[in-house]
């Protein structure tokens, strides 16, 4: 079992607040998923000749050594704010050139995120602990996904945590389990995708990462998605200007969607949306088996 | 009686639904706000009016007690009801009346996938549509849908009947139409009127078993 959320902003004015109440909503799913927590946040975007990367290291890595090493490789100047055990990371150059050079040369830190809005934070630990660790309650943005893990197929680490990034300004959270992740990473390493853990729902970003690197839409590479991935999900993606949400067939996993005209929400159960300003008037619903879902405002 | 849930817990609620009440008790339950097993195990001919959404398992193995939800349901809802009634006036997720044995469940809105499975006797109406794999191994008791059936309506049923207004995407294993003959008009009309839709029994299709799977068979008998 785990639990997912979402909140996208359709009002500026919300915006202010988008921290606050997804907190308010992950914390509704916390007895969903104990172990441990994760939020990919859209927010404060850099310019479009830079970069943000979110890297994740522990207690004994010296930011300042990082943020040298960084500038000094990449010949870039380098914007840094630590939030608990991440760092924010805004680059002058350009995401490729940033991504593969941290891959190669930072062997001590992971990279939870990239692109020009996403920020990813996740931690092992309660619910309520990891949000105030980052002290999510006080972020804003235009959108953002939760995820709460009770882990079944694999270790509890932060690694193993949700969202997994699927590519620049794209995230995963998943709820469920898959059983052909063996073979898939297989098949996906071989085609140069990398991966951290040995994480059933990382293989579906993995996979998305895969899709959308050939040319494929996120709406085709949802669509590939149910033929390839056996197994029991519901996911919810992060794109940079909205979220989609998609369901297995079989549709065993819960998920819930509902919409007002300040703002459209997804959670595994209503307990999370009832959180949210205005809930008793939205329209709730059940999204269907195998049919993807999704928001995007015009960028 | 008033519970508000913002307030009190589930138990205290569920708690005085077990305990000897009036016939006459009107109890309402404010603010639910999602919560899980809202009015489960009520043993009373009490009324109880939820005002709000529920989450997983409301109302289950209820017996007695008439039960409004003025709101949607969560996955569960009715989940093994014995007897009394269940009226949901919003939509109700997944296998809801999940092996229930007996009394009436009406849903106003739609039922998602697995409605009925493995019904053991309890009837469900929904006045809109429901989803897949509905009324799987579905044992005795009747499912009425005035709107449309998602796939494998019926897989491996045993004596429950169905009866479907609108299309039906599939049928499971072993599910058949079957004729409709008076007694099923009647009893139609009878269960409509029990959740006061206006739906005329002759706008309606018969499913049920084809009772080829679950009979011992003669021919197989080498097999064993």
């Amino acid at each position: 079992m785990c639990g997912i959320v979402g909140l996208y902003t359709k009002k500026p004015e919300l915006q202010s607040s988008l921290g606050s109440l997804l907190s308010a909503m992950l914390a509704q799913m916390a007895d969903r998923g104990p172990d441990s927590a994760g939020v990919a946040i859209y927010r404060d975007p850099v310019d479009e000749e830079s970069i943000k990367v979110t890297l994740q290291g522990d207690q004994e890595t010296d930011w300042l050594v990082i943020e040298k090493k960084i500038t000094e490789g990449l010949d870039a100047t380098a914007k840094i704010s630590l939030i608990a055990s991440h760092a924010v990371v805004s680059l002058s150059v350009d995401g490729d050139t940033a991504t593969e050079w941290i891959d190669r040369n930072l062997d001590t830190i992971r990279m939870t995120s990239n692109g020009r809005f996403i920020e990813i934070f996740k931690e092992k630990g309660h619910p309520n602990k990891v949000i105030d660790s980052f002290s999510l309650q006080n972020m804003a943005g235009t959108h953002a996904l939760g995820h709460t893990r009770m882990a079944t197929e694999s270790r509890v680490t932060t690694e193993h945590s949700h969202p997994f990034s699927t590519g620049m300004d794209l995230c995963l959270v998943h709820n469920g389990s898959l059983s052909n992740h063996n073979q898939l990473r297989e098949k996906l390493s071989a085609e140069g995708i990398r991966f951290q853990t040995d994480n059933d729902s990382e293989v579906a970003a993995g996979y998305l990462t895969w899709r959308l690197k050939q040319g494929a839409s996120l709406k085709e590479a949802l669509e590939a998605a149910l033929v390839d991935l056996d197994g029991f999900y519901t996911f919810a993606i992060g794109t940079k200007n909205g979220f989609a949400v998609l369901r297995d067939p079989i549709a065993c996993k819960p998920a819930v969607l509902a919409e007002t005209d300040d703002w459209v929400a997804m959670s595994s159960e209503y307990r999370s949306i009832a959180q949210l300003p205005g809930n008793k008037k939205a329209k709730v619903w059940e999204p269907n088996p195998a049919t993807i879902y999704s928001w995007e405002r015009e960028s | 009686m008033k519970f508000d849930l913002t307030e009190q817990g589930i138990r205290d609620l569920n708690r005085f639904l077990h305990s000897p009440h009036s016939k006459e008790s009107v109890i309402e339950v404010e603010n639910p706000s999602g919560s899980h097993n809202v009015a489960v195990g009520a043993l009373q001919h009490s009324q109880v009016m939820v005002n709000g959404h529920v989450g997983y398992y409301c109302a289950a193995m209820n017996q007695h007690a008439e039960i409004t939800v003025n709101g949607n349901a969560g996955p569960g809802l009715a989940e093994n009801m014995m007897s009394g009634m269940v009226h949901v006036r919003g939509n109700a997720s997944q296998y809801c009346g999940a092996t229930a044995h007996g009394g009436l469940l009406v849903v106003e809105g739609n039922a998602s996938s697995r409605c009925g499975i493995s019904l053991k006797g309890m009837d469900i109406i929904v006045g809109g549509s429901i989803g897949h794999m509905s009324a799987f191994m579905a044992q005795t008791g009747r499912l009425v849908v005035c709107g449309d059936a998602a796939e494998s309506m019926g897989d491996s049923i045993y004596e429950a009947r169905i009866y479907v207004r609108g299309k039906v995407a599939s049928l499971g294993t072993d599910c058949i139409e079957k004729p409709i003959e008076k007694e099923h008009l009647e009893e139609l009309k009878e269960l409509l009127d029990r959740a006061q839709f206006n739906h005329s029994a002759t706008e309606f299709k018969r499913y049920g078993s084809a009772r080829r799977l679950y009979n011992f068979d003669v021919d197989n008998a080498r097999l064993y």
